[in-house]
């Protein structure tokens, strides 16, 4: 059982033996999208493109609305539209299942001569490396993978440094110390935020415990508020979540506890029960990866990995609940982040089995990171599929 | 088991829309109709449902509007199916395709709203009763109205006389037609009923169980649904029984996951459609079965010249 195959939207048609209505749901969806309005041009106005606004598509995992992961996506797409005026016209195609759907809009974005197209969820990975071959003049720009090409890149954001301050809050706020974390599909990204989140709060509470309950789904709203009850029925008061919906937040603000935005700012959704968000700014990478096509200085086979430094990520609308000291017990560990002084993953470190992991004063490198599989001290459980 | 009084709680909240939806289906398929666009209908409930409560503020206004709206939508499916002989199969896929898109074009606007806080129900003395309290009578007032609903349904279909014209239609429509009852407009009726039914439960999950809108929100209760009709073979208080059990499965994967048991979600969110299959080998290997649960003319048209 890999973990891409279980990368999939799936679940969120629901299983059932009419898989052809799902399929047929997945197409239709994607066909309402704003398509780049492109004419048919000829190739005489392709080669005269240089003072044509360059053609930057988006592909997203979700509604653009959904508040989370895509809601991020889009605001950040506003905000380079917004920067660059009218060098650059944008386009995006909403609910691009991760399956072989997904290579027909990326070849339908390049067809539309779309020079640079991001892929913004995992799934995207094998299909974006197919069509790159075959479209050498597109760039393409790949969220959250690790395979890359001459025209094709990856780009992540370090969020775990996000749930590392959330997990400082909850530390302080648990009153029961146990803490949940809804997790949406164990990749290393989720697991990462999930260890992280543990570490922060076992950093100010010992006694914390991280209960985990998977979804199986980056959005499935009835689900996710089903998995936060059932944590919170365990006795987990500060919970945090790896999904899109702000359904999490909204069950704990339904059960008078507390929960974290994720991706986006989601305090108005759950004014008692929201204690901060953890949010994702893509705009300084988009930006980055747009003046670099506009140059012409942008290079392939690279992968960037941002964070609290970059301005990618921050932890924001902090609640007026959480006391003083904690909020500057988190801005000075954020700006340890910030100037590279503190590391969420150093030694000594174990998983919860006891195994040692990182020795006393090692600082995790980005290739334990990036294949991340364990869980460290403090939450219960093991890795679905994990050894 | 720790904990239990609540999982026995979040189980019957979470089998309380498939109930409603799934008594609904019922009416349809004893009528002969067989009605794929639940998953559809409920959507748009839904977001009908959640911004009815948005502008208002009461649930219960948006309960009737998701009703009106399901209704709706079944009628425009009855008068399809029924008077243009349309395919029900392909029409109600059609539907619940239709009721995807449609819903996530009309709620737009309502993909960043929320509701106002929910009271918490409580019911005096019984809600105080260890473990009994919090298991059962700490719950929404839909959880119960369900359970009644069905009682009603059970009493309807088997003990008036307009049920029994129903069961007819739904097993022998020439007889029916034979005997004067206009078997169209039946037909029509228990469509638009369970298509209500239908609507009920979609509001039900967007205004009070998962109290918000998003797209595609539903995510296959309406599927379960329909696969709990057969799984239930067509009796109300087996409908009731599977919603909680269907309930049940999908909150005891999260509640073995918290305790630290790792079942594979994928594993039991297959179960329904799984256990329907089961069902379905079981009375169709038996002639007797078959007659004695299997509405006769399910799914097929009705002529009434011929």
């Amino acid at each position: 059982m890999t973990l891409i195959t279980k990368h999939s939207l799936l679940t969120r048609t629901g299983w059932t033996a009419l898989a052809v209505a799902a399929a047929l749901a997945g197409c239709s969806k994607k066909d309402e999208a704003p398509a780049a309005a492109a004419p048919a041009s000829a190739p005489v106005a392709a080669a005269a493109a240089s003072a044509a606004p360059l053609k930057v598509a988006f592909a997203y995992l979700g509604p653009a609305g959904d508040h989370g992961w895509t809601y991020a996506h889009d605001q950040a797409r506003k905000a380079v539209e917004k920067e660059f005026g009218d060098k650059i016209v944008t386009s995006f195609v909403e609910n691009v299942p991760e399956s072989a759907d997904a290579e027909r809009v990326f070849r339908d974005m390049a067809t539309q001569g779309n020079t640079l197209i991001f892929g913004t969820s995992f799934g995207y990975m094998e299909p974006m490396l197919k069509v790159a071959a075959d479209f050498k003049d597109a760039k393409f720009e790949h969220a959250t993978g690790f395979k890359q090409s001459n025209n094709l890149r990856s780009y992540d954001s370090r969020s775990y440094m996000t749930a590392y301050l959330a997990g400082i809050i909850a530390g302080k706020m648990s009153k029961t110390s146990i803490i949940g974390v809804v997790g949406s599909i164990p990749v290393p990204e989720v697991i990462r935020n999930i260890d992280a989140y543990t570490l922060g709060a076992l950093s100010v509470n010992t006694k914390i415990k991280t209960k985990v309950v998977w979804v199986n789904s980056w959005f499935d709203p009835p689900k996710e508020t089903e998995a936060a009850q059932s944590l919170i029925n365990g006795g987990a008061d500060v919970l945090l979540q790896n999904t899109d919906s702000t359904a999490v937040l909204q069950t704990a603000e339904k059960n008078k506890k507390w929960a974290f935005g994720w991706d986006s700012d989601m305090s108005k959704f759950a004014p008692t029960a929201h204690l901060a968000s953890a949010i994702i700014n893509w705009a300084p990478y988009y930006a980055k990866a747009i003046k670099e096509t506009l140059d012409g200085s942008w290079k392939g086979n690279t992968a960037t990995w941002w964070g609290v430094k970059e301005g990618a990520n921050d932890i924001v609308s902090i609640s007026d609940q959480v006391p003083q000291d904690v909020k500057d017990l988190v801005a000075k560990t954020k700006a340890g982040m910030a100037d590279g002084s503190f590391s969420v993953f150093k030694g000594p470190l174990a998983d919860n089995t006891g195994k040692e992991v990182l020795k006393k004063d090692e600082v995790a490198d980005d290739k334990l990171l990036g294949g991340l599989n364990f869980y460290v001290k403090g939450v219960e459980g093991k890795v679905p599929g994990g050894k | 088991m720790e904990g239990l009084e609540l999982l026995i709680a979040a189980s019957l909240n979470a089998g309380t829309a498939l109930a409603i939806a799934g008594i609904g289906l019922l009416i349809n398929e004893r009528a002969g109709i067989m009605n794929l666009g639940a998953e559809g209908m409920m959507l748009v409930a839904a977001v009908a449902g959640f911004a009815t409560a948005v502008h208002t503020g009461n649930p219960w206004l948006a309960f009737v509007v998701g009703m009106l709206v399901g209704a709706a939508l079944a009628a425009c499916f009855g008068v399809l199916v029924i008077w243009l002989n349309t395919n029900q199969v392909a029409t109600g896929l059609a539907l619940s395709l239709f009721g995807g898109g449609f819903s996530a074009f009309i709620g737009i606007p309502y993909v960043q709203e929320k509701l106002g806080e929910q009271p918490q129900f409580h019911i005096p003395l019984l809600g105080d009763i260890p473990f009994l309290g919090p298991a059962l009578f700490r719950q929404h007032p839909m959880v119960y109205i369900a359970m009644l609903l069905v009682a009603v349904l059970a009493w309807f279909l088997y003990r008036t006389r307009a049920g029994l014209v129903l069961r007819a239609v739904g097993e022998s429509p020439e007889s029916a037609h034979a005997l004067g009852y206009p078997v169209r407009r039946i037909r029509l009726l228990a469509v638009v009923a369970g298509g209500a039914m239908c609507g009920l439960a979609g509001s039900y999950i967007s205004v009070i169980y998962t109290p918000l809108w998003i797209e595609g929100m539903i995510a296959g209760k309406g599927w379960i649904a329909l696969a709990l009709t057969t799984f239930a073979t067509w009796r109300p208080a087996r409908v009731l029984l599977g919603a909680y059990l269907f309930g049940g499965v999908t909150m005891l994967q999260f509640y073995l996951q918290g305790r630290g048991v790792h079942v594979p979600s994928q594993f039991l969110s297959m179960l329904p459609y799984l256990s329907t299959v089961v069902v379905l080998v079981l009375i169709s290997r038996n002639a007797a079965w078959i007659r004695a649960n299997m509405p006769a003319s399910l799914g097929k048209p009705f002529f009434p010249g011929s």
